[in-house]
């Protein structure tokens, strides 16, 4: 389609796979006695709780939802009873509301808990908004938002993104083994309401099982693209250029492009949700790690706190170092194991005291291994060495803007240094000279 | 249980690759260089690199101290430096001169600077540099290897002679394996090579320096109308090229920079042979082109990934 003008593959990192759990096929947890759901679980505006302490609620009910557009609405994943409406600090150190749900294990079904009624577009993203779906990648942007963009029109491609790339987590793949069927048909429609041509399904090449499956499903319109296994793999603009040649510039979006990216989690959901009506309320990931006795793919309640899920993996195996929620690369740690699972939580990993990863950082030896590692070509340590002294020009020229925090610098750096947090923090001081600007 | 986790910033995992793996892999690629020099120099040789090696890490240690940073020494880049240096000297050098030349490498060049990372140029080069300024007579005492007689006889190194106009050269074979005069460490290029191979392929150098520098002297030394393999073989070129110029803190950063940073080298080297006093030019040449790095750095950087150049926001803010 265009011209490569970065090579055919862009650079990045190869980390160990760990994907032992690429074969255990995702096991229903028992209902947990009790949930926490916050009312921040996408990127967008938060939503207010609708239930109060002693409310009795019902699985799939609303309790959380906004006016705002960027945003996506919270159900109940048990049956029972709101214990309380508390605060609750996010790793991102916001402050919201969670409601606590005590379960009386019957799992009743609200009545609103219904296939949804789909023949337009505009019905087809009520749907989706009513599902309650965020992007599961990771991100959580909300995907009716993603479906109706106002590039809507110049839409044509439909990028699947299973690549998976982060070490442990075998969540995806267990979706594209487990739930094909849904994962067509979350396409179809996709593909039907949007009017788009063509669909391509990347996944990296290291899960044969969920390649095999989506070959046979394979249509004219429908293609897989076998990537290397290589880390981020998985980045959206990586993804893009891979499959279609196409570079997204600096303050594009995919959709300026006329393609549009997915997460497979989310389809296979989409699928799912299509055919019974089951808003997101339950959750498929990956528990493993060193510290987790028996790793395994579950699939949880949304809220469901992090300690009951592990001890239903057979407990800790070793005293937990380091918990964090997603992969080891971009994956955020916890404070404790009291944390509730999320929409886009598809991994928890736990890490033995002995295996966790501390920086010692050392001066750096300007030996130019994190730019040969940067997939987007940038200057990790000329950003580190910028921002400590406070150089903007030097952040802006060399455009920090545009990293998208992978890890693949401070992955690879022989020094230890901390070069993601330097670009947090790089970009941090750039803002902030770029509003004193104005 | 999991009362006291650890809570930081992704990623939570890392490569093996560390500072003192790459020291010691460097290490390791000179044991074939300093085998070499004991084989065709004698034990003076292995007498001579010792003290340099812990004379640098000595002058290390202490400058730490004094000046209250943590120890280095585990980094073993102090180490390294003392190897390279002494691979630099003519195995006649006097022991306390070579230890003024561990002093000025680690103190003057690199702790004053910063420590590890922060110098300027090459501390190695720069020391060698130093002393051959300062000891002329000792620096460039040659003599020829593989001498058992207690007397050793003293002999001009192979560009010396075609300084000199010699008719007799050493042969291509004599080159290659170091049959003839010259600093402890480079006159055996079979053992460089050695070297240098094994950290291309443990990826610690790209060969983005060695090549371009090697290239670049073979293919000026033939517009000058001399021998390129010649060229190529005598001096310190492959010892330059391959351990001295890929200094990670002395080149630059991008494979575009390092490129302009070895075409300066082989150019300088060949211009300094050619046209200069001296025979020999590497080590002034990746000095001046250390001194360049800062500068070569502002303007080879990469090109990022769908990164709008400046102009075309200019533009943009414009509309």
């Amino acid at each position: 389609m265009k011209k490569r003008r970065f090579g055919s593959h862009l650079p990045g990192v190869s980390v160990s796979h760990h994907k032992e759990t690429a074969n255990i096929p995702i096991i229903p947890m028992p209902t947990p006695k009790k949930v926490i759901i916050p009312m921040i679980q996408q990127i967008g505006a938060e939503c207010q709780p609708l239930v109060k302490k002693g409310d009795h609620v019902l699985v799939g009910q609303t309790i959380g939802d906004t006016e705002q557009r960027i945003s996506a609405p919270i159900h109940a994943s048990v049956s029972g009873t709101v214990t309380a409406v508390q605060e609750f600090v996010t790793t991102q150190n916001v402050v919201t509301y969670a409601v606590h749900i005590e379960s009386d294990g019957l799992q009743e079904l609200d009545p609103s808990v219904q296939p949804p009624q789909v023949d337009s577009l505009e019905s087809f993203i009520t749907a989706v908004r009513r599902s309650g779906l965020v992007g599961l990648g990771g991100a959580g942007f909300p995907s009716h938002a993603k479906l109706n963009p106002k590039t809507l029109d110049s839409l044509h491609t439909l990028v699947v993104n299973a690549a998976e790339c982060e070490p442990y987590i075998t969540a995806d793949n267990r979706a594209m083994v487990e739930y094909t069927k849904h994962l067509f048909q979350a396409i179809e429609t996709v593909m039907q309401y949007l009017e788009l041509d063509q669909a391509f399904i990347g996944v990296e090449r290291n899960k044969p099982e969920a390649i095999a499956l989506l070959r046979k499903r394979e249509t004219d319109k429908i293609k897989v693209k076998v990537l290397p296994t290589r880390y981020p793999q998985g980045g959206e603009k990586v993804m893009i250029y891979e499959i279609t040649g196409q570079v997204i510039q600096e303050g594009k979006l995919p959709g300026d492009y006329g393609v549009l990216v997915m997460n497979v989690s989310s389809l296979a959901f989409l699928g799912q949700f299509l055919e019974t009506g089951m808003p997101l309320v339950n959750k498929w990931l990956t528990v493993a790690g060193s510290a987790i006795a028996i790793p395994k793919n579950v699939l949880v309640p949304l809220g469901t706190i992090y300690r009951d899920i592990i001890d239903f993996c057979g407990g800790y195996s070793a005293e937990p170092g380091e918990i964090f929620m997603g992969g080891p690369m971009m994956g955020i740690s916890v404070f404790n194991d009291n944390f509730p699972v999320l929409k886009n939580n598809n991994a928890i990993i736990a890490l033995a005291k002995e295996d966790v990863y501390t920086p010692k950082e050392s001066p750096c030896i300007n030996c130019g291994k994190c730019i040969q590692a940067c997939p987007l070509r940038l200057m990790p340590c000329m950003f580190d060495r910028a921002g400590q002294v406070g150089d903007v020009d030097t952040l802006r020229t060399l455009k920090i803007n545009l990293c998208m925090e992978c890890g693949c610098c401070a992955y690879v750096c022989p020094a230890d240094r901390q070069l993601v947090l330097a670009n947090k923090l790089g970009k941090k001081l750039l803002r902030e000279a770029q509003q004193k600007g104005k | 249980m999991s009362k006291n986790l650890i809570v930081q910033a992704a990623p939570h995992i890392h490569s093996s690759e560390t500072t003192s793996r790459i020291m010691a892999l460097v290490l390791i690629s000179l044991a074939p260089a300093a085998a070499a020099s004991i084989w065709l120099f004698g034990l003076r040789a292995l007498l001579l690199i010792l003290c340099c090696v812990a004379g640098c890490v000595g002058f290390e240690y202490l400058a730490c101290r004094i000046m209250k940073r943590p120890n280095p020494i585990g980094d073993l880049s102090a180490a390294v430096t003392g190897l390279l240096l002494a691979l630099n000297l003519p195995v006649t050098m006097p022991i306390p001169l070579a230890l003024i030349g561990c002093f000025f490498a680690i103190v003057i060049v690199k702790q004053l600077f910063g420590g590890i990372g922060q110098n300027f140029a090459n501390p190695a080069i720069t020391a060698r540099v130093m002393l051959l300024a300062s000891f002329a007579g000792p620096m460039t005492n040659w003599v020829m290897p593989r001498q058992l007689a207690m007397d050793a006889i003293s002999s001009a190194t192979p560009l010396g002679l075609l300084d000199q106009g010699a008719e007799v050269l050493p042969s291509y074979w004599e080159l290659f394996i170091g049959l003839h005069s010259g600093s402890m460490g480079e006159t055996c290029i079979a053992a460089l090579l050695i070297g240098g191979i094994f950290l291309l392929v443990t990826k610690v150098i790209h060969p983005v320096i060695p090549l371009t520098y090697l290239g670049t002297v073979a293919v000026f030394s033939l517009l000058l109308g001399q021998d390129p393999l010649f060229q190529l073989m005598s001096g310190g070129v492959v010892l330059g090229a391959f351990f001295m110029a890929t200094d990670y803190s002395t080149c630059p950063v991008t494979n575009s920079g390092r490129f302009v940073f070895a075409l300066g080298c082989g150019i300088l080297t060949v211009a300094i042979r050619s046209f200069g006093s001296y025979p020999e030019g590497v080590s002034f040449s990746i000095l001046l082109m250390n001194l360049l790095t800062p500068l070569i750095d502002r303007y080879f950087v990469t090109r990022p990934f769908g990164g709008l150049v400046a102009k075309a926001q200019k533009g943009g803010a414009s509309k």
